[in-house]
Parts: structure tokens; C-alpha cells; sequence
């Protein structure tokens, strides 16, 4: 089964963590791939630019019109995902327990299984 | 065409030759790999030299070749396999056949059941990892990592190259014949469409139970298994539509089920039933031949195929296998004996807001004349489920029992 574990940031959560903490999030994270390399379940892992460079489109009347900036008024905001397949959404729960994001207060991770897939599997 | 003949002997080889190999070198990690890259050698050479005389051994000669070199030195030397028969190794003695110690070694339970499959199909099934990755949707390298875990595992276990004894034996049966039918259902659920480069995981599992039947042909389990999958098999083309829409049993042309697979699988069920114990495959099958017996979902014998459930729920205890005994039950009593049945269900978590739960259940209050109960459990069930078949189908359930709607 695939799932996708989203991971909700928010900015003001990171910017207040100190510089251990920012370097253990980030080894977390680095040994988190690493084991699931290892195990072969890690199908991709992205993390993503800051929504401050997001850019909106919406088609109106036939015309493309682009806002800067997220689409959602919100404090948190989609960081990154891990695209993962495992056998079945427990052992996806699990694994998402081991992302450090999730023993932070303010940042979210969330487990969703994916239905439909195109287009990246001939990796 | 020698092509397909060549590719088929080749992998009807592979665990023979793996076999022979780790019973005389240990180290299966190394072996598996050495054997990998004799079949590709092997899938080069053969169609423009001819198959050798005796093919297994040339096999097992390249294979032992490679894992010398490979032991010998780290640095890949590049020797190439000349085209010529080799001789059959002194030691190999011809017809002995392995794959089912292979097997279990492979379906190991210190795996998990996705390695275990993974393993089974490229050591057992000769299944290049690209073709696995491929067969299950996921990327070669996860799938490579997942496989060369699996080895890592193997070794680490330490198992000798036999075949366990006594109750031992029972268990590790188990559990290859559970990925056995893992594997066969994955060729179902994975499937949205056919696509003609990727392995028929269904086939696969049929000829892999094959295999085990031929060498434990008076096991009432593994007779039971192959025959549950043959039965199933029979009716994939009449499954779905040619848009790809699931058509559940009571609505699907039977005349489109294949007879050849039916007769041959209702055969083994039958032989299957006759031994002296009565498993969960078995009994599967016998509910499966049922339905195969009968020309229309009406004239199904759902008293036989509702005790054949009673049955497997003593022995083996499952909601799912209640669910299924409600929809006999409600052929035979009525939808509210039916829906009195799924009611026990309510306080199971392992089926609670499961979308089969609240389809079966929306199917009988249809049945009991309440549409708008049925559309909203429909509906439910259509956003529970992560299969865009099922979904698609349930929808279209929906739909058709929507209030106001004027059917």
C-alpha cells in the first residue's frame, strides 16, 4: 500500500527552535530516509521551497490569472512529503511516529493513502 | 517464436538451479545473484544458440562460475560466458528438485509478508527485480532495497537449507501459502488496467501453486489453494467491463467464466475435500466451486454455500468471513436476517467503517426496500474505500437507489 505522509510546517514553529534543534530535526529526518532506503519502502521524499514563493493560478473567463503567495490564509503550510509503500497503513503510522516533526508541537504529520497513480514508477 | 519457450524453461529453472546451489554452497545472498546473472546470460545466448542439451546444468556450471568469481575477487572480472554446453557439475544430481525448500526458505517469518512476496517471485518465480517493482507499482531501487533486504535478513537467520520437520513444517506451509494468495490477490487489486509489460501476478501465483501441488500433491491446503485461484481466475473476463468496471458475481455473464479453469479447479476442490482435515483454502474453494456450479446467481445452492461459510467461520474466525455468511444468510432467510447478522459486526474494529462492512450492509437494505438507508451507506462506503474500482462501483450503487431518482 502507498501512502503519502504530508508534512505540515509552520514557519513560526522552526524560526523559535534553537540551533540544536534545528540540526536534530534535520538529522532526524536525514536518518528517517536513510531506514527507509534500507528497508525499501522510501518511494520519493520532496521538500518544498517557502510558501512565500508559492504562486496561485486560477483560469478566469479563458485567462490565466496568478496571485504570489499560498493559497490557504493559514500558519501552517505544506513543507514537504514522503511518498512511501508499505504493508498497510499501521506500519504507515508507525513509520510516520519516527519523523521528528511529529514531537514538535505546532508541526503536523499526516498519513493519507494514495488511490491513483501515474508517471514517476519508471524510476 | 523461441522466445516465450526459452523465457519459460528459464524460469521453471531458476529455483532448481538456486536450489542445487545453496545446498551446495550455503551463502544464499551470493548464490541468488550469481543465478540471476546465469539466466540473463542464458536469456542472451539461448535464442541465438540453441538451448543446451542439458540446460539445468549449464545453468548450475554458469551460476557456480559466477560465485567463484565473485568470492575469488572484488573486482568484477569480465570474463564472458562462451556459448558452448557445459558439462553438469559431478555433484548435481539431475530431477532433484528443491524449489519447495527454497520456497520456504524464501517465505521466511522473519519477513514481512512484502518482502516475503518479493523474494518468492524473483528467487521462486524468476522475476527480474525491474519486473516485480514493475508488477507492485513501486520504483526498481525501493524494490532492489526491499529484495537485498530480504537476503540480508535471510542470512542473518542462519536457517540450514532444509526443509523443516513436524509442526514446524505445518506453520512455515502456512505461511507460503498465504503469500502464495497474497501474491495472487495483489494481481486483482493492483490491476486498474491490463498493461502489457507488466507480469500477470495472478498467472504467477497459479504457477507457483502449481509447483507446490506438484511436489505436496496429498495436502489438502495447497490442493485447496490452487484450486481456490483457478476458480477465481475463471471468472476474471467476465469481472469487469471493458471500461474497467468492477461487475459483481450476481450480475456477471457466466458464460464468459472459462470452463477449462472451473472444471479443473472444482476437480481439486473436490480431491480436496475428501482428505482427512479441512482448511480455510479448502473450504474457500468448495464455496467458490459452488458459485461455479450454478447457471445464475438465482439458482445458486446458497444453503450449501451459507454452511460452507458456517463452517469456515469455526475454523478459521474472521469478520470478513461473516460478512460473506450474511450475504448467504440473506439469500436464504431474507435481507433482516442478513442485516441481524452484520449487526454482531457492529462493535468489531476490524471491520468497523471498513467500506465491505457498509457495502454489504447497504446492499441488504436495498434488498429490504429502504433506498434512502442504502444510498447513505453507499455513499459512505465510496469514500472509505482507497480502490477507484470499487469506488467507481459503489457510486454507481449510489446512484441507482437515490431517492428521487426514478428507478
Amino acid at each position: 500500500m502507498q501512502f503519502l505522509i504530508a508534512l505540515h510546517i509552520n514557519p513560526a514553529v522552526l524560526d523559535a527552535l534553537t540551533d540544536e534543534e534545528k540540526a536534530a530535526l534535520g538529522q532526524g529526518h536525514g536518518a528517517f530516509i536513510e531506514g527507509l532506503k534500507a528497508s525499501g519502502e522510501l518511494i520519493v521524499t520532496q521538500a518544498l521551497a517557502d510558501p512565500s514563493q508559492a504562486a496561485v493560478v486560477s483560469v478566469r473567463n479563458g485567462q490565466p490569472v496568478v496571485t504570489d503567495g499560498p493559497f490557504l490564509e493559514s500558519k501552517e503550510y505544506l513543507g514537504g512529503f514522503y511518498l512511501i509503500d508499505c504493508e498497510n497503513k499501521a506500519r504507515a503510522i508507525e513509520l510516520a511516529a519516527q519523523i521528528p516533526d511529529a514531537a514538535i508541537n505546532g508541526l503536523g504529520v499526516e498519513v493519507r493513502q494514495v488511490m491513483f497513480s501515474d508517471g514517476q514508477l519508471e524510476a | 517464436m523461441t522466445g516465450p519457450t526459452v523465457e519459460d524453461l528459464l524460469r521453471e529453472l531458476t529455483p532448481q538451479v538456486l536450489g542445487a546451489l545453496v545446498r551446495r554452497q550455503g551463502h544464499f545472498e551470493g548464490c541468488e545473484d550469481a543465478v540471476q546473472e546465469a539466466v540473463l546470460a542464458a536469456a542472451v545466448q539461448w535464442p541465438d544458440s540453441g538451448v543446451p542439451e542439458n540446460p539445468r546444468g549449464w545453468l548450475v556450471t554458469v551460476a557456480s562460475r559466477r560465485l567463484i568469481d565473485q568470492i575469488r575477487s572484488d573486482h568484477a572480472r569480465r570474463e564472458r560466458e562462451s556459448a558452448t554446453a557445459f558439462e553438469a557439475a559431478a555433484d548435481d544430481v539431475p530431477g532433484t528438485d528443491d524449489t519447495l525448500v527454497l520456497l520456504f526458505l524464501c517465505c521466511h517469518p522473519t519477513l514481512t509478508p512484502a518482502s516475503q512476496t518479493a523474494l518468492t517471485l524473483r528467487a521462486v518465480g524468476g522475476l527480474t527485480t525491474a519486473e516485480i517493482a514493475r508488477a507492485f507499482l513501486v520504483p526498481e531501487a525501493t524494490m532492489a532495497a526491499r529484495i537485498s533486504r530480504a537476503k540480508q535478513q535471510i542470512r542473518a537467520a542462519g536457517r540450514s537449507f532444509s526443509l523443516p520437520a513436524g509442526a514446524e513444517r505445518e506453520e512455515r506451509l502456512g505461511v507460503v501459502l498465504h503469500v502464495l494468495y497474497l501474491i495472487f490477490n495483489e494481481g486483482y487489486t493492483a490491476s486498474s488496467g491490463r498493461e502489457l509489460d507488466r507480469v500477470d501476478l495472478a498467472q504467477e501465483a497459479i504457477r507457483l501453486a502449481r509447483m507446490v501441488h506438484a511436489q505436496l500433491p496429498e495436502d489438502g491446503e495447497v490442493t485447496g489453494l490452487l484450486a481456490l485461484m483457478l476458480l477465481t481466475h475463471a471468472r476474471r473476463e467476465a469481472r469487469t467491463t471493458a471500461a474497467g468496471d468492477l461487475v459483481p458475481l450476481d450480475e456477471q455473464d457466466r458464460a464468459r467464466w472459462d470452463r477449462t479453469l472451473i472444471d479443473e479447479g472444482t476437480g481439486l476442490a473436490k480431491a480436496s475435500l475428501a482428505g482427512p482435515a479441512l482448511g480455510p483454502y479448502q473450504l474457500q474453494a468448495a464455496i467458490a466451486a459452488t458459485h461455479a456450479d450454478a447457471v445464475s446467481a438465482a439458482a445458486t445452492n446458497w444453503r450449501q454455500v451459507h454452511a460452507l461459510y458456517l463452517i469456515l467461520e469455526r475454523i478459521a474466525p474472521n469478520p470478513m468471513v461473516t460478512l460473506n455468511r450474511a450475504v448467504a444468510l440473506a439469500e436464504t432467510e431474507g435481507p433482516q436476517a442478513g442485516l441481524a447478522l452484520l449487526s454482531t459486526l457492529d462493535g468489531d474494529e476490524r471491520v468497523a467503517g471498513h467500506y465491505r462492512l457498509l457495502s454489504v450492509r447497504a446492499h441488504l437494505l436495498e434488498q429490504a426496500g429502504d433506498p434512502a438507508g442504502a444510498y447513505a451507506l453507499y455513499r459512505r462506503a465510496a469514500k472509505s474505500t482507497a480502490s477507484l474500482a470499487e469506488q467507481r462501483y459503489l457510486e454507481s450503487r449510489a446512484r441507482r437507489v437515490r431517492p428521487g431518482s426514478n428507478r
